[in-house]
């Protein structure tokens, strides 16, 4: 048996809408394969997976925080994709923004006003885009693969992470535990309605900064830059782009997003810099993006669903006893049901039986 | 000298892992395929591997499971990216999404149990001559595997007619189509390769490096494995260097741990992959040079017209 793919006149805009819905469908079926093989109730464990979550506002609660770092980061890096850029090292970005906005809670406890939080913020989008500058510049100075650079500064990152936590940084008063003092309320990202949940301003910022890159994508001359200079490197020249400047451009602005989205976590859910402070919100954003098919406001909703990976993976564990493993596995299977589901926006798929030399005479 | 000779040994044991996923990756991107899932294949290998021992009790038949785990996960990356025709790039990356999350998943019984490890070549009065008896003839099997496997991919590619097609593949896919080449059969054959050898890099890991399952324990070997093709650009004999100058520093800044020195033990550990990237520097400055070796086809998707 082989796959035939025959190219479509024009794009379908059929299954451009369709294939995100497809893959989530494959994603599903998948899971009631992988329940079955574990020897649980499919139907009752992919109720707890996918829709428990989701009964009580608390767990709504639970599910922004754990969007709103995803859709942050993935917004960035629909962007930086788009240029053909692969800036995937957002989660050493993210780790380094947390580091850079912690700063200001850990080295000047006292400074505590209206200044604090938008400083953090500012630091954290600076650390960074600091970070997500190594890449490009390593880039465009010394054709240096930016794939393998970027990848390989996440390690370094989680390691200074946990040199600070338990080192420098450590609470003198924490009993040797490894993670800073706790910051204090005036260094804390605000719940948005603290009475009925502890979501906190991370998934409004998160919002805020998809629609403002929605914006810039469509609107602007510099969202035209990118999808020029990303679809063909030759034209962008010609209309007098410069690829190098797009490479700074796409890598600070994703490197900065996912630091925001590291002080937000660190800020808003943890309290304290730890010696871990994601759980591969950098790695799982990067499905993010490829499910809201590298569209800004697309990444909205793909957050969701991946924030609902993470929350029922832990919902399945508590009430079934299924490692919360399966999460990641979830997640990877849902980003190959995804790429293979464009692929039918410009193709056709025909399967061929037999011989291909009789098949086509 | 026994002290010289034991560092070299354990360098040797440290770098061949990343010789035997960079050998496959190797050939996977002459044939014009960037398959970035060598982390994941390697860590399924490796899980798979140390199951398949721990529960026959024999840790050859765990090799042969990390072989056939990283090819049947290679597959996976087949369907898409060759038949599929997907972003390699994205495709790469969830299959190395998708076998750590799997491996954690199968490897969760398994945290913590004592493994089965490879024994090391032993023979009468050879292995037990001075200075050079273990080096040469006392390792673990699979180290002479890695050797012997660099060799022959050295041979196949530069020496017999279907290493020079799948060259041109690489090279040109196009021109390979229209001479009669069956392009995609001889790149699901390669992204196989690559894969068995990444699962055989894992396999060395869980039965010979430290005979356990840890989660995550490939620690981005996989990644450094892609970078040392790179720094290899692309021919065999250069990968051995490579992997050995890793394994090297593996080594180096394992012992430094030791001896403590007062340099933070996080800063040590970050030193592969800082190196990682400095060697990536240096070798990709001279543009001329990168150009010329990388596979002109290197990433691209293929559809065959009919």
């Amino acid at each position: 048996m082989r796959i035939e793919l025959i190219k479509r006149p024009q794009q379908s805009a059929l299954f451009s809408a369709v294939s995100p819905l497809l893959a989530l469908g494959l994603t599903v079926l998948a899971g009631f394969v992988i329940f079955s093989l574990l020897g649980k109730p499919p139907l009752e464990a992919l109720y707890i997976y996918f829709v428990e979550p989701l009964s009580e506002t608390w767990q709504l609660h639970e599910l922004a925080i754990k969007a709103a770092p995803l859709i942050m980061i993935a917004v960035g890096l629909s962007v930086c994709y788009r240029s053909n850029n692969w800036n995937i090292g957002a989660e050493g970005q993210f780790i380094l923004g947390g580091i850079a906005g912690s700063l200001i809670p850990i080295l000047m406890p006292g400074f505590q006003n209206f200044l604090t939080l938008p400083l953090m913020l500012l630091f954290g989008f600076i650390g960074g885009a600091a970070m997500g500058a190594v890449p490009a510049l390593l880039k465009t100075r010394f054709n240096t693969n930016e794939i393998l650079t970027s990848l390989m500064l996440v390690y370094v990152a989680q390691l200074f992470l946990d040199w600070l936590a338990r080192g420098v940084f450590r609470d003198p008063n924490g009993n040797n535990f490894p993670g800073s003092i706790r910051f204090p309320s005036a260094a804390r990202l605000p719940e948005i309605i603290p009475s009925q949940g502890s979501a906190h301003l991370g998934i409004v910022l998160a919002v805020i900064a998809a629609a403002i890159v929605w914006v810039m994508m469509k609107y602007l001359l510099r969202g035209f830059e990118v999808k020029v200079l990303g679809g063909s490197p030759r034209a962008g020249r010609f209309a007098g782009f410069s690829s190098s400047r797009m490479v700074f451009f796409a890598f600070i602005l994703s490197g900065g997003l996912a630091g925001l989205a590291g002080i937000c976590e660190v800020s808003g859910a943890i309290g304290q810099l730890r010696e871990t402070i994601s759980p591969g919100y950098g790695f799982a954003a990067i499905i993010v993006a490829f499910l809201g098919r590298l569209n800004p406001l697309g990444a909205i909703a793909a957050g969701f669903v991946l924030a609902l990976t993470y929350l029922g993976g832990e919902g399945a564990q508590m009430s079934l006893g299924i490692s919360d493993k399966v999460a990641r596995v979830y997640q990877g299977l849902l980003l190959f049901f995804v790429l293979g589901c464009d692929t039918l926006i410009h193709y056709r798929i025909r399967l061929v039986f037999g011989d291909p030399v009789k098949a086509q005479g | 000298m026994d002290i010289f000779q034991s560092v070299l040994l354990t360098i040797a044991t440290a770098s061949t892992p990343l010789l035997l996923a960079a050998i496959g990756e190797l050939v996977v991107e002459r044939s014009g395929v960037l398959n970035l899932g060598v982390e994941g294949m390697m860590v399924i290998g490796a899980v798979c591997a140390f199951a398949a021992a721990y529960l026959s009790g024999n840790p050859w038949i765990g090799v042969i499971a990390g072989i056939v785990a990283g090819a049947v996960l290679s597959l996976l990356f087949g369907v898409l990216a060759l038949s599929l025709a997907t972003n390699q790039v994205a495709t790469g990356l969830s299959l190395t999404l998708l076998g750590i999350g799997l491996s954690g998943m199968i490897g969760e019984n398994f945290v913590g149990r004592a493994g089965a490890r490879l024994p090391n070549l032993d023979i009468p009065v050879l292995t037990d001559l001075p200075l050079v008896g273990r080096l040469v003839f006392g390792q673990d099997p699979l180290f002479y595997v890695s050797i012997a496997l660099t060799a022959a991919v050295m041979w196949f590619l530069f020496r017999t007619r279907t290493g020079l097609t799948l060259r041109a593949i690489g090279d040109n896919h196009k021109s390979a189509h229209a001479l009669g080449i069956n392009v995609l059969k001889y790149r699901y054959l390669a992204v196989m390769f690559g894969g068995a050898c990444a699962g055989l890099a894992g396999a060395h890991l869980s039965l010979v490096y430290t005979p356990q399952w840890v989660e995550n324990m490939t620690a981005g070997r996989g990644w450094i494995a892609l970078a040392l093709v790179v720094f290899a650009s692309w021919r065999p004999w250069r990968v051995i260097g490579g992997a050995y100058l890793f394994g090297a520093v593996t080594i180096g800044q394992l012992h430094a741990q030791a001896l403590g020195f007062g340099i933070p033990s996080q800063l040590l550990s970050s030193l592969p992959y800082l190196a990682t990237i400095v060697v990536l520097v240096l070798i990709s400055r001279d543009r001329r040079l990168t150009v010329m070796n990388t596979p002109a086809s290197l990433a691209q998707p293929f559809v065959p017209d009919r």
